[in-house]
């Protein structure tokens, strides 16, 4: 593993290694260094299989992050690429050229994040929400709650309880609540 | 009983497609008179026959349902490929936006008398699913319910039950839901619309 960090780092800016297990690392890249760097991984490295493709909204910072996680079968060993992209106008290149089964991945995250992937087949199809009219619903800024109460009509009577107190209530009702 | 000479308007059909589909509105079945009324229930009740189709996750009690243990075809249900084979509609839980199309086409298509046996808390008052931007919160909303069954996820025994309270009320003439569907249809159909956003097929589906 450390060999292939040796390698990538001579070859690209990477920073923020982290290694998370024995096997499994993960290694932040600048966007316009990142698809050169993932298809290095695949075409010489032995990275050949794409994992999972995921974004984490990061409200407070104002970006996305990326995560392409790739597997090696001869070493068994993970690798994550990470990609920090802005949050205003998400526009990332697509890797349907490297994996095809990743216009699926790429997909979903339009529909759920809004994060564009020009040239992606299928980019604008509708996913999972057929005929979503607001903001995507799984950037942090999206009340669910409030859309859920708006939108389909709750059935009045409905009480939430804290799990842990009203456990705590019924097993122990002789103690004094904290 | 006078005939309803209203059409339905199918905005959102597109012109090229509005041939294939019928327009006229859909009228409630008047019941039979005495004894033949009685028959004739006794008969549906006895011949629940259920349309296969698998919403949510309460689908998978459909299958010890069908198999040896619990065996439903004793009480003479049997699963259905087609919704015109059809009369009992076993909502399986969680029904998000996309499903629910589908649920509603299914459920005009199956013929009158139809029941609709609705599963666990999500069709209640939404479950834990309550907060989600994409299921609904109460099924009764957009198609009429027979019967409820408590749980998350009931047992097939409960089903069981559900079924067997559901040929009750058959049997006592109390199941009219359908009917009901037709008489509030204005009220059902601005319910569906205003969740299901690209509603691209006709108002009823003949």
């Amino acid at each position: 593993m450390n060999d292939i960090l040796k390698r990538l780092s001579e070859r690209f800016p990477v920073s923020n290694i982290v290694h998370q297990r024995e096997n499994m690392v993960f290694v932040t890249l600048q966007k316009i260094n990142s698809i050169p760097c993932i298809s290095y991984l695949k075409e010489f490295e032995g990275f050949t299989h794409l994992v999972m493709l995921a974004a984490v909204d990061f409200i407070e910072d104002g970006i996305f992050q990326l995560t392409y996680i790739l597997h090696n079968y001869k070493l068994h060993t993970d690798i994550g690429i990470r990609v920090k992209i802005e949050r205003e106008h998400p526009v990332m290149e697509s890797i349907h050229t490297l994996w095809a089964q990743a216009r699926t991945y790429q997909q979903e995250l339009k529909e759920m994040f809004g994060i564009d992937f020009p040239g992606s087949p299928g980019i604008d199809e509708p996913f999972l929400l057929e005929g979503w009219q607001n903001i995507p619903p799984m950037r942090k800024d999206f009340d669910t709650l409030k859309y859920s109460q708006e939108t389909f009509f709750p059935r009045p009577g409905r009480k939430s309880y804290d799990p842990q107190k009203y456990m705590k209530q019924k097993l122990y009702p002789d103690k004094e609540p904290e | 009983m006078k005939k309803d000479n209203r059409l339905l308007p199918n905005n959102d059909v597109p012109d090229v497609e509005r041939d294939y589909f019928c327009d006229a509105y859909p009228e409630p079945v008047k019941p039979f008179q005495g004894f033949i009324e009685k028959f004739l229930n006794w008969a549906r009740a006895n011949s629940l026959w259920i349309l296969g189709f698998g919403t949510g996750c309460g689908a998978i009690e459909l299958r010890p349902l069908m198999t040896a243990r619990f065996d439903m075809f004793r009480y003479g249900m049997a699963p259905r490929p087609t919704p015109r084979q059809s009369c009992v509609f076993v909502i399986g839980g969680y029904a998000s936006i996309k499903t629910l199309k589908r649920i509603v086409r299914s459920y005009e298509q199956i013929q009158a008398p139809k029941f609709v046996l609705a599963l666990g808390s999500c069709t209640i008052n939404g479950g834990m699913y309550f907060d989600s931007y994409n299921t609904i919160n109460r099924i009764d909303h957009y198609i009429p319910v027979d019967v409820y069954v408590t749980g998350c996820m009931p047992r097939p025994e409960a089903l069981i039950a559900g079924l067997r309270k559901l040929q009750e009320l058959i049997k006592q003439g109390k199941a009219e839901k359908a009917n009901e569907y037709i008489k509030n249809f204005e009220w059902y159909k601005a319910n569906q619309k205003k969740v299901i956003k690209d509603w691209n097929m006709p108002d009823y589906n003949w």
